[in-house]
């Protein structure tokens, strides 16, 4: 991996992978805690909308994905808020509806073959130096946002019934989240595509979990767990030339196995303790 | 004169079609203490979700404290109902209890010194400050029902709700409770929803039954025929092992 770092494409995709692991072990943690995967899972994939939407106006695809992403996100929130029973539904739409417009767009626009499976599985090792660049203040603004209003996301995360009553802005918060969620999945498309963002948002904190006492430390683990993940799937992929994304991904889900089958024989362990 | 501590009128509320709630109205005094009886689904909780602002009704208006309950927010306390929700999730005792000391005021700042000393003196009170760093899932349902009750009393409420407090917990907690409850009562106006019509009835000052319309009763002890009407079939009122009549004594036919 060593010599393999001479290269200016893998120190990027070094980087990038770190920077996306730290916005993906804290909003992943808010993410599952607060029970949005499927909304999470439904913005990645409209954000396609977003980069068939910059390609048919020549613009750069990160920030049509975006600003199209932060939009269905805010539509999607304001479906699961309005009309509970079918939001699952309505996420679904608007998750085929995104994709099939950012294809139709891709056609339309003349002249110019984008390569859909860099965005569909993620092209870590061509990430951009401006990509990093954009990646660094996101980072910040999310490690700031979260420190800001820790006590209130906490409070909204555990019991929104009881933050509401106390006063805490319950909406306003859960937008910001789903405005902050969309931002890294922009990030985290560039990493490991679109159909494998849940993969990457949810495992580590799923993980974390049950090895930790607070949202905190949840939070900090998840990001050392995306980056171990991120960097073994990078140096393996780049040893055996294997689709970077799908190869981060399935070392996450070797993490997550494992832990599982830990988990199990503590149990099991637990269990057959003789009891007191 | 003092506002009622809530004020109910013509109050209906329905999550789709069919009512949940039906042309409720009722009114309760400060330093009242109410039980809340009826069927499951008969609209309690929903009830009590309107009292505190989290639902808003269809029609009729509800005042807190001669407010709306959207203004009187952080002078009701709350303490859900806690089925089992969120075992797993990392937060302790005393993260949770702190955060009764959230409010519109202190968004995006810390907890001061005075709120961790509130939360302290709190979790002492219900007998958790030795738990504090023990994650909620951990503790038994009677444990974690007193974490909630300093959560609650945190707010410094001058209404305190409680949704079926003694669901899933130890017989001697529910008793403890209700002696809590008791001396709690002579500052703070208490709202009770409840199954355990024995044990709480000699601490009630008046009962409501709810099962989609609401009839209130200012006294403060429930016959059969308002058990009859909540739960539309005879109850047994006899609870066993209780040193204390449940019923008024009457005669044999």
């Amino acid at each position: 991996m060593w010599e393999a770092m001479q290269f200016e494409f893998m120190r990027n995709a070094l980087i990038g992978g770190i920077l996306v692991s730290i916005s993906c072990g804290i909003i992943g943690t808010l993410v599952v805690v607060n029970r949005i995967a499927f909304i999470s899972g439904g913005i990645a994939h409209a954000a396609y909308g977003g980069i068939g939407l910059a390609f048919y106006f020549g613009l750069p695809p990160s920030l049509g994905a975006a600003l199209f992403s932060v939009v269905v996100s805010m539509i999607m929130g304001a479906v699961s808020l309005r009309s509970k029973h079918r939001a699952d539904t309505i996420i679904g739409v608007l998750w085929a509806v995104g994709m099939g417009l950012g294809i139709i767009l891709i056609d339309l626009t003349p002249g110019y073959n984008v390569d859909l499976m860099s965005y569909l599985f993620g092209s870590i090792l061509t990430v951009p130096k401006i990509d990093i660049w954009f990646m660094i203040p996101l980072d910040i603004f999310i490690v700031l946002i979260t420190l800001v209003f820790y006590k209130e996301f906490l409070a909204m995360s555990y019991d929104e019934d009881f933050a509401f009553v106390v006063g805490v802005p319950v909406k306003t918060l859960y937008f910001l989240l789903l405005c902050l969620t969309a931002l890294s999945i922009v990030m985290i498309i560039r990493v490991v595509g679109l159909i494998l963002v849940i993969a990457l948002l949810t495992i580590p904190p799923y993980i974390a979990e049950r090895y930790t006492t607070s949202l905190g430390k949840m939070m900090v683990l998840s990001s050392f767990l995306g980056t171990l993940f991120t960097v073994v799937g990078l140096w393996i992929s780049y040893n055996y030339d294997l689709t970077s994304g799908a190869t981060i991904i399935m070392v996450a889900g070797l993490g997550f196995f494992l832990s599982q089958a830990v988990d199990l024989l503590m149990r099991r362990a637990h269990l057959s303790q003789p009891r007191m | 004169m003092r506002p009622y501590a809530i004020e109910v009128k013509d109050v209906s509320f329905s999550y789709d079609k069919a009512p949940v709630l039906k042309d409720v109205s009722f009114s309760l005094e400060q330093g009242d203490f109410l039980a809340i009886i009826g069927p499951n689904g008969g609209g309690k909780t929903t009830l009590l979700k309107l009292l505190l602002g989290i639902l808003k009704p269809n029609k009729g208006v509800i005042k807190i404290l001669g407010r709306s309950p959207h203004n009187a927010r952080h002078r009701v306390g709350y303490i859900p109902q806690t089925t089992d929700f969120n075992m797993t999730f990392p937060v302790s005792a005393l993260e949770i209890a702190l955060m009764g000391r959230l409010s519109r005021l202190n968004l995006g700042r810390w907890y001061s010194r005075e709120d961790r000393s509130k939360a302290k003196e709190l979790l002492r009170k219900v007998g958790m400050w030795d738990y504090r760093h023990t994650p909620i899932g951990k503790l038994s349902g009677g444990q974690r029902q007193r974490v909630f009750i300093a959560r609650a009393l945190a707010t410094d409420p001058e209404i305190l709700c409680l949704d079926e407090p003694t669901a899933s917990v130890d017989p001697e907690f529910e008793s403890d409770l209700y002696a809590f409850l008791k001396e709690l009562n002579k500052k703070v106006t208490i709202v009770v929803i409840t199954h355990d019509v024995g044990v709480i009835s000699s601490h009630i000052k008046s009962v409501a039954c709810v099962n989609r319309s609401l009839v209130f009763h200012g006294e403060g002890h429930i016959s059969p025929e308002m058990l009859n009407m909540a739960y539309q079939c005879p109850i047994d009122l006899i609870a066993h092992g209780i040193p204390h009549r449940v019923l008024p004594t009457h005669k044999e036919k």
